[in-house]
């Protein structure tokens, strides 16, 4: 049985996130593309499974053998995702220079193709990721492996409907090793949920769906911790877990804050200055 | 003309049924998965030896898709089962992102494709199902003759790690191949050789052909034919020797003109040797409602369809 191989403190957990959510601006400023607003708001999400909550190697083998397995469904939050690996130890952060480069690992959208270690399935093209991680579930209930699949998605990504085919296998068929979370910040490419289209109450959702619906701030390890040790408490109980993750997009950097407008845009040079300014910590960490 | 005798007809998704049964009791890292269609794939004897190796997902085939890459992870090697028409068209996202671009070891295994599913008319009579998979990068595809063929085919393919698109279909036919051939993946089958036209032929077709080389014969026509089980990774040295002896070309396929074999015929042709070629295949259209002898014969798919395809071809022959 594989346990966290970082096992951070509270205080630890939020000089990561700080140091992760430089790499985010930093990265997506270096190519003038990718997305930083969800990745920032879901940067104490992955920062909390992979430096506390979940049990893995970083010595990566696919088949992720009594190790907790997390996959990102949401892929254009690659940024929060490659820098989260390469801090906790899957590959040198250096490689983060080459994000959305020609002949990268890094590519935009998670990818399997170019070998990243920490990477199992592609993701990108929305409402994929629950499906992939309900199988890799079943697997793990196969193999007797008593470790945990972890899957994220996004809000907007619920309007997909293979998400609510996934959805309603997992509660028919009692995947109960199996923790998803949706990164409810409320925001789209074109505007706010509400205004695209309303997601209506997703806790009675997926409750009617069989799931163990719960609700977390993603924005406070104070709050998100205990959650997620709830989350892992009411696994093997006959239901999928859903935590409902209260985020803010673009968190950390006040001018990316709450608005649908940093979803897929960079940060220019000015912005860039004042966004690390706010998100001091040792510099020379820096990739 | 080489005679192939049969005794007995039967569909090629009861090959697959077959098959799948015994992976069941020879490798257990097969998993089946089937989106509510278990009797029209016949799955019932996997499912009633292995009922903990199979998943039930319901009309789902989005999910299916990507529950099966999901079970590569933990090292299975999963069979999915539906139409071809489930099997492609509607799921294609699934597998270019999930499936074929993660490189993930998913069987998929499609009944009732092309025209021959017959009744139940275009909506589920896929003829576009060869080119969307043979597009994608990885994926192997895979169109057998009968039904000897097809079970070799899904145990073979069990034992190759990648994905695969494995098409088959409803009609009995003849079974005129070996009961226990070894299925080689990418290795075309010398059905009859002959000098003057060469006939590459897949899935059903490949009985027209032999219907069609007799045919041939007493209008003192020699044809040889090939059966094209793999039309990806396609043999194209089995292609050129053929032609270098033959010097023109006939495809024949259950499956529309754009896209499908023929197309990766002539591609090898126009690269290396370019000769006369002409397509026996539905010409860009959908279905209909039909039994499927009347289907084969209004689109076109019928031995005469063949027999007048390789006159023309050997017509346009330079002297």
């Amino acid at each position: 049985m594989k346990v966290n191989p970082h096992n951070k403190s509270i205080d630890e957990l939020k000089e990561v996130a700080a140091q992760v959510r430089r790499d985010i601006v930093r990265m997506v400023h270096a190519v003038n593309s990718g997305h930083p607003g969800g990745s920032l708001g879901c940067t104490d999400y992955f920062v909390s499974l992979y430096f506390k909550v979940m049990n893995y190697s970083t010595d990566f083998k696919m088949n992720g053998e009594g190790e907790d397995l997390f996959f990102l469904s949401n892929g254009h939050i690659s940024p929060v995702f490659y820098s989260t690996l390469a801090r906790a130890g899957f590959f040198d952060p250096k490689e983060l220079a080459t994000f959305r480069k020609l002949n990268s690992r890094l590519q935009g959208h998670p990818a399997t193709e170019e070998g990243l270690p920490g990477i199992r399935v592609a993701s990108g093209s929305l409402g994929q990721g629950l499906s992939v991680a309900i199988g890799a579930a079943q697997a793990k209930k196969l193999n007797k492996d008593n470790s945990l699949v972890y899957v994220l998605m996004g809000d907007g990504e619920l309007q997909e409907g293979q998400v609510w085919e996934a959805t309603m296998y997992a509660g028919g068929k009692k995947v109960d090793n199996l923790i998803a979370t949706i990164d409810r910040n409320g925001q789209q490419i074109d505007g706010s949920t509400k205004e695209v289209m309303p997601l209506g109450d997703l806790r009675a959702k997926f409750e009617a769906f069989g799931w163990h619906v719960m609700e977390a701030n993603g924005n406070s390890f104070e709050t998100l911790l205990p959650a997620l040790d709830q989350a892992k408490a009411a696994t093997g109980k006959g239901k999928p877990v859903m935590i409902l993750m209260d985020t803010e997009m673009g968190y950390g950097v006040d001018f990316m804050m709450g608005s649908h407008k940093w979803h897929g845009v960079a940060p220019n040079d000015e912005q860039l200055e004042i966004a690390l300014q706010q998100l001091a910590v040792n510099e020379a960490a820096d990739y | 003309m080489k005679e192939y005798k049969y005794t007995e007809k039967k569909d090629t998704r009861s090959g697959f049924g077959a098959g799948l049964l015994e992976l069941g009791r020879t490798n257990p890292n097969v998993v089946a998965l089937c989106a509510d269609l278990v009797g029209s794939l016949k799955m019932g004897d996997f499912i009633k030896e292995n009922p903990e190796r199979f998943f039930q997902i319901g009309i789902a085939e989005a999910n299916m898709m990507g529950i099966a890459a999901g079970l590569t992870i933990g090292g299975k090697i999963p069979f999915t089962g539906t139409f071809a028409n489930f099997s492609t068209g509607r799921v294609y996202d699934q597998i270019r992102q999930s499936i074929a671009y993660s490189g993930k070891n998913v069987k998929i295994c499609a009944s009732h494709a092309g025209l021959t599913l017959g009744e139940d008319g275009a909506t589920h009579q896929i003829l576009e199902d060869i080119g969307m998979m043979k597009m994608l990068p990885h994926m192997t595809v895979i169109n057998p003759c009968d039904y000897n063929q097809t079970k070799a085919a899904t145990i073979a393919i069990a034992d190759y790690e990648g994905p695969v698109y494995l098409r088959f279909g409803r009609p009995v036919i003849p079974i005129f191949t070996d009961p226990n051939q070894k299925f080689e993946i990418g290795k075309a089958w010398m059905v009859n050789e002959g000098t003057d036209v060469s006939i590459f032929a897949t899935g059903h077709m490949v009985w027209k052909a032999i219907l069609a080389g007799h045919i041939l014969a007493e209008k003192g026509i020699s044809a040889e034919i090939i059966n094209i089980h793999t039309i990806k990774p396609l043999d194209e040295e089995a292609i050129l020797k053929s032609v270098a002896k033959t010097k023109c070309v006939v495809s024949a396929e259950e499956h529309n003109r754009l896209g499908g074999l023929g197309d990766s015929i002539a591609q090898v042709l126009v690269k290396n040797t370019p000769l006369p070629m002409e397509y026996v295949a539905v010409n860009d259209s959908f279905g209909e409602s039909g039994t499927p002898e009347e289907l084969m014969e209004k689109y076109g798919l019928s031995e005469n369809d063949i027999v007048d395809a390789a006159q023309r071809a050997i017509s346009r022959k330079q002297a």
